[in-house]
């Protein structure tokens, strides 16, 4: 059956023109075909001149000074938190919090809320497709709290049970905590509608979204999320900034993270008193430079529009899907295209996934093989690991075909 | 074919000489890869001088980690305890003959690590026995 080929719904060659590492050869002639923006995203000229301006016109370390350079850089800063705000609709900056990456949020809630708030015995709702990341913290509050932790199942349609979920919901939970997006299906969860029934139930929702907000538009009031989370580097900006989205209220009653500069109002010798938000969870020097960069991505995402990005995502991986599948021995998981993002994990039989990733490799198609930080999801599914194709803004249905053509070498190699 | 997946290691994979369980063994030690799931178990069998009489691995792993173990006991027959604690990474590199970057030497020295953490008596393996 001859499978139709679309077209790109954006101009491809000139995003990827943007993105100076795409145009590198991995071997001569062999040009990369980056396919593991799951794992972490590249950047444009545009977030890159702006961090190298930053340090060469504007460096300066901020809040404290009253020097032109550093009224520069903290206003470069707090614009930067400005349009992350805007870009998540959070009702005020303030409630923008910075962090080093999704890890960090997710610790930093759980260290704090979760430290006040829970005790012994308190359920907290995860699901079994979740980041490492948004496990663990979980488990060391657990342990150190003795508290309950359910998990809502995955389908083997790649999809949450929901039953399961309202079924728990009447055990009393403190807090759901879900993955907007799976990193390894790529399903992309209900989250308003399950944010709504978690708050009915009396819970606390945080909602990851590392997978959600580089790739489609997230709208924090709609969504109704008491804690969003996500990183940087997973939508264009740089590594070493992520982001703690949380309600007012919340936010102003959990005691701070970690302690040190900024984050007091005053200091004796055996004591101190907070600031007030965001800076009562941003201690020391954050991470000026990389703030500022993340604001540059969010300008270039905006820039082409969330929307067309989502778009042009769904059409690579609906295409990506149906080639997939035409390639005799391959397993797909997760649910069907309109169900998810631009992720595509896969098996082939008889191959191990590093083995194909390695020989995706020599044709300088990046791919990830491994279990993806999310082992227990891999045990559900039964298998030791897999291998991830991952998508975004400047990959297009081309970068699709020159996978297919490279599973069909590593068939050809291991004689399949 | 390819640089990488040159046809011993295809072959070896494919068609291991040395794989299987070995009751009762003198030595035997299993470990894991956490990057990917490559599990391996290594039995070995000694004569009275301490040479190596018979090895044999299990498990589940990529064509690397697989065809490095079987390749590596095969390497070992006949040679004494003594011998096969001196191996090193270079060994097990020149038997596959390919070169290979820190994330995947992993793959390909998980076998030497079992080996040699068995051959040692340890309880557990460390990276060190495979520098």
């Amino acid at each position: 059956m001859e499978i139709y080929k679309p077209s790109d719904v954006v101009d491809v060659n000139k995003i990827q023109a943007d993105f100076p590492i795409l145009s590198r050869e991995i071997k001569p002639g062999v040009r990369v075909v980056y396919l593991d923006s799951t794992a972490t995203t590249q950047k444009p000229l545009q977030v890159l001149s702006v961090m190298d301006e930053y340090y060469r016109r504007s460096n300066a370390n901020i809040h404290r000074g009253i020097h032109h350079l550093a009224e520069e850089a903290t206003a470069l800063f707090e614009e930067a938190r400005i349009k992350i705000a805007n870009f998540i609709n959070a009702p005020a900056a303030r409630q923008v919090i910075f962090t080093r990456n999704t890890t960090e949020s997710i610790n930093l809630v759980a260290q704090t809320w979760g430290r006040k708030n829970l005790h012994a015995g308190d359920l907290i709702i995860l699901t079994e497709m979740e980041h490492h990341s948004n496990l663990v913290p979980w488990q060391m509050l657990s342990a150190e709290l003795d508290l309950r932790l359910e998990f809502i199942p995955v389908e083997s349609d790649g999809l949450l049970d929901l039953n399961v979920y309202r079924q728990l919901l009447e055990q009393d939970p403190k807090l759901v905590a879900f993955t907007h997006m799976s990193n390894v299906l790529g399903t992309i969860n209900p989250a308003a509608a399950m944010t709504k029934e978690a708050q009915n139930a009396g819970a606390k929702v945080l909602i990851d979204g590392a997978q959600s907000v580089p790739h489609f538009a997230v709208d924090v009031q709609e969504l109704a999320a008491d804690f969003l989370v996500f990183s940087g580097h997973k939508m264009c900006g740089p590594t070493g900034v992520g982001v703690l989205y949380g309600r007012k209220e919340l936010l102003e009653e959990m005691p701070p993270f970690l302690g040190g500069g900024d984050m007091i109002k005053r200091v004796e010798l055996r004591s101190f008193t907070s600031n007030s938000i965001p800076q009562k969870f941003e201690a020391g020097t954050p991470a000026i430079a990389e703030a500022i960069g993340l604001g540059a991505a969010v300008d270039y995402l905006l820039d082409i529009g969330m929307g067309r990005i989502a778009e042009q995502e769904q059409v690579v991986v609906n295409y990506a899907l149906e080639r997939l599948a035409e390639v005799p021995g391959v397993t797909i998981y997760g649910p069907e295209a309109k169900d998810r993002g631009g992720v595509t994990t896969f098996n082939l039989n008889g191959v191990h996934a590093h083995d194909v990733a390695q020989i995706l490799d020599g044709d300088g198609i990046a791919v990830r093989a491994g279990h993806h930080c999310a082992m227990p999801l891999h045990d559900k599914l039964g298998i030791p690991a897999s291998t991830r194709a991952s998508y975004y803004l400047y990959n297009s249905v081309e970068d699709v075909d020159k996978l297919i053509d490279s599973l069909y070498r590593v068939k050809k190699i291991f004689r399949i | 074919m390819d640089d990488f997946y040159r046809e011993i290691i295809i072959d070896r994979y494919q068609n291991p000489h040395y794989q299987g369980e070995l009751e009762p063994h003198d030595i035997t030690f299993e470990d894991s890869n956490p990057l990917c799931g490559d599990e391996l178990r290594i039995d070995v069998v000694l004569d009275g001088d301490e040479r190596v009489m018979d090895a044999k691995f299990s498990g589940r792993g990529c064509a690397i980690s697989l065809a490095s173990a079987d390749l590596l006991l095969e390497s070992i027959q006949g040679k004494t305890l003594a011998d096969v604690k001196q191996l090193g990474k270079e060994d097990v590199l020149e038997l596959l003959g390919i070169e290979l970057g820190p994330v995947r030497l992993k793959c390909a020295l998980l076998s030497l690590k079992v080996l040699k953490a068995g051959a040692y008596g340890m309880t557990e393996a460390s990276d060190e026995l495979v520098e």
